[in-house]
């Protein structure tokens, strides 16, 4: 499962924004703002993203950067919500 | 009076009270004032001289505000531009200027090596960072804050007067190339001093920033919280927006500037309740209008808080702002002229026009700019002889019209200009970039309506026969060559575009079936 998770996020943040940039590579540490992969519209995105694809609902006040910065961090908010209600995994 | 003097007065009447929070990191005015000194002898020594353009190309951070000051203090004009600027602009830009040093950030490094190695007149970049080796490996760059520390804390002798130029700042021009707006120390002085009259600002103000510095109204937010001794809390992003509302919290914020696009954020956001910020007693809006609908709701969310309503251009930093007891009344004004300035609006023929006649808006006062660095063709445009023999006035290029009692409305822009995200997009030097991409036959760049950004860029494509390409090849192409704001979200592949008779592109009429709006005839 974890590894499936990070798939997913990496799959989406490489058609979604490292294209964009033409950033080729990404470790799951890595911030994407200091990569210059988000702005505000692409955090929007990456919420829509985690939402519609595993079927948690992430309230505005989780939306920070400890939360949504990098791969590592996203795939850990999606873990600790799925293991909240595990049977909404959509995934 | 010159702007540096803003600092060393600030560092005398405040020494030892909060100037710049960026992050972790809190300096005082003291600190502040010797960091800008150290930084103006360090430009000396790498043969910057009076006159001379330094341009900061960094996010919002201590090495910019300490680089703008430090280049005045040398007696250099400053220039901020977009730290998403990719190679070719910025060597435009360096060129343009003839620029004799940059400050910028190890991260930034790619960027600066690549255009620094097209410009002759670069004498030295001073790069802020950890590594000094990284910083010394791109065309002699300089480790800047170590440099800064073998200096003398003492200002630097001999900065010049106040009719000297203070700033070059860059803004779209209809063309698709910059113009660098023109602007002297008593330029920003009037400025500054009328903006923090109507703001009521006082030395107690903690001023919260997201806005650039290399924005106008970002780069204001450091002037003037110098200039009245404030605190001023930068951040670099409004990405996460609960992030900067939690900041805007901790700090006991008195005052934040939005523009659009962060105002429709924050009336996202579930969690704000009425009554949550106390200490915020203003928040300004300009770069592009509030919707009305908005403007109402903010002022339910922050019901103890005046919000401003304002309206500018770079050419004269700000022209208009609705006083706060007028939002209800007035809610989709952007009031009248700030102090000690005026504003009217004008027909064909420079004459003015009667309440509810929409004409073009021209502003007199002592913000107006000297012009558009080496660009008199755009100067004598956009300054043009006022009612006195001596004098020019600024024609801002947007149409407005006026109500009964003098208070202005924004109607539209003369020219094409995009306004997304509150920042100017020129529609040409975007299809510029695109018609760079083998296989692109036409192009025509236009904004479509977004509840976030305003306006969304959006690219309308004709391909040349059998080219295969798609709209990831045409974004990624644009996002490597252009700054993040002017990038397309979208791209439209049609088979032909409207022309004229002789064959030019009508964009007009692309963006007027985007929007639902006539055409304008002549367009």
């Amino acid at each position: 499962m974890p590894a499936n998770v990070e798939t997913a996020i990496r799959k989406f943040i490489a058609h979604s924004f490292m294209y964009r940039e033409g950033v080729d590579s990404l470790k799951d540490t890595d911030s994407l703002l200091d990569k210059g992969l988000i702005d505000s519209t692409g955090v929007l995105e990456l919420v829509f993203f985690v939402e519609s694809t595993f079927g948690v609902k992430v309230n505005d006040d989780e939306v920070l950067p400890e939360n949504l910065d990098s791969i590592e961090r996203i795939a850990s908010l999606i873990q600790r919500k799925l293991a909240a209600s595990p049977a909404t995994c959509v995934a | 009076m010159r702007v540096e003097e803003f600092m060393s007065a600030g560092a005398a009447r405040f020494e030892a009270k909060a100037a710049l929070v960026v992050g972790d990191t809190r300096l005082s005015f003291g600190e502040l004032d010797a960091l800008a000194n150290q930084c103006g002898r360090a430009l000396r020594r790498i043969g910057v001289r009076r006159g001379d353009r330094v341009v900061a190309f960094c996010d919002n951070s201590v090495e910019a505000v300490v680089g703008i000051f430090g280049a005045l203090k040398a007696g250099a004009v400053f220039s901020p531009v977009n730290p998403t600027t990719k190679p070719d602009k910025l060597a435009f830009i360096l060129n343009n200027c003839r620029a004799s040093a940059i400050i910028t950030q190890q991260k930034q490094l790619g960027t600066v090596g690549e255009a620094a190695a097209h410009a002759p007149t670069l004498r030295g970049i001073l790069v802020a960072g950890d590594d000094a080796a990284v910083a010394k490996s791109v065309c002699g760059g300089v480790p800047m804050f170590p440099a800064l520390a073998a200096e003398e804390q003492t200002a630097p002798d001999d900065p010049g007067i106040d009719i000297d130029l203070a700033m070059v700042i860059y803004t779209s021009g209809s063309t698709g190339f910059p113009k660098g707006v023109m602007m002297t120390h008593q330029n920003i002085v009037h400025a500054a001093t009328s903006i923090t009259t109507y703001l009521e600002n006082t030395p107690d103000d903690i001023v919260l920033s997201v806005v650039p510095l290399s924005f106008d109204y970002g780069l204001y937010q450091v002037l003037m919280s110098v200039k009245i001794g404030m605190t001023l809390v930068l951040e670099k992003s409004f990405a996460f927006p609960q992030a900067v509302l939690n900041r805007l919290a901790a700090v006991k914020a008195t005052g934040f500037p939005l523009v659009p696009t962060i105002a429709a954020l924050i009336l996202q956001n579930q969690t704000i309740k009425p009554g949550m910020f106390p200490h915020l007693r203003y928040i300004t809006n300009t770069a592009a209008a509030l919707p009305p609908a908005h403007i109402l709701r903010l002022a339910e969310m922050f019901p103890t808080t005046r919000i401003y309503s304002m309206y500018g251009v770079t050419e004269c930093k700000r022209c208009t702002y609705l006083p706060p007891e007028q939002l209800r009344q007035r809610t989709a004004s952007v009031g009248k002229a700030i102090p000690n300035s005026e504003a009217w609006i004008v027909d064909d023929k420079g004459g003015p026009v009667a309440p509810g006649v929409v004409g073009e808006l021209v502003i007199r006062g002592g913000h107006v700019m000297k012009g558009y660095w080496e660009n008199p063709e755009a100067t004598d445009k956009a300054l043009r002889p006022g009612g006195l023999p001596w004098e020019k006035v600024l024609y801002t290029g947007d149409l407005f019209r006026m109500d009964d009692e003098g208070y202005l409305y924004f109607v539209a822009r003369k020219d094409d200009i995009i306004k997304t995200r509150g920042e100017k997009v020129s529609p040409k030097e975007v299809e510029n970039v695109i018609y760079q991409i083998p296989g692109v036959a036409e192009a025509a760049v236009i904004g479509v309506p977004d509840a976030i950004l305003g306006m969304a860029i959006k690219a309308v494509v004709v391909l040349v026969e059998g080219a295969e390409l798609g709209e990831r090849e045409i974004i990624r192409h644009c996002a490597a060559n252009l700054e993040d704001f002017m990038v397309p979200k979208s791209v439209e592949f049609r088979r032909e575009l409207p022309k004229t008779g002789s064959g030019k592109i009508r964009r007009s009429e692309v963006q007027a079936e985007a929007t639902g709006t006539p055409v304008v005839p002549g367009s």
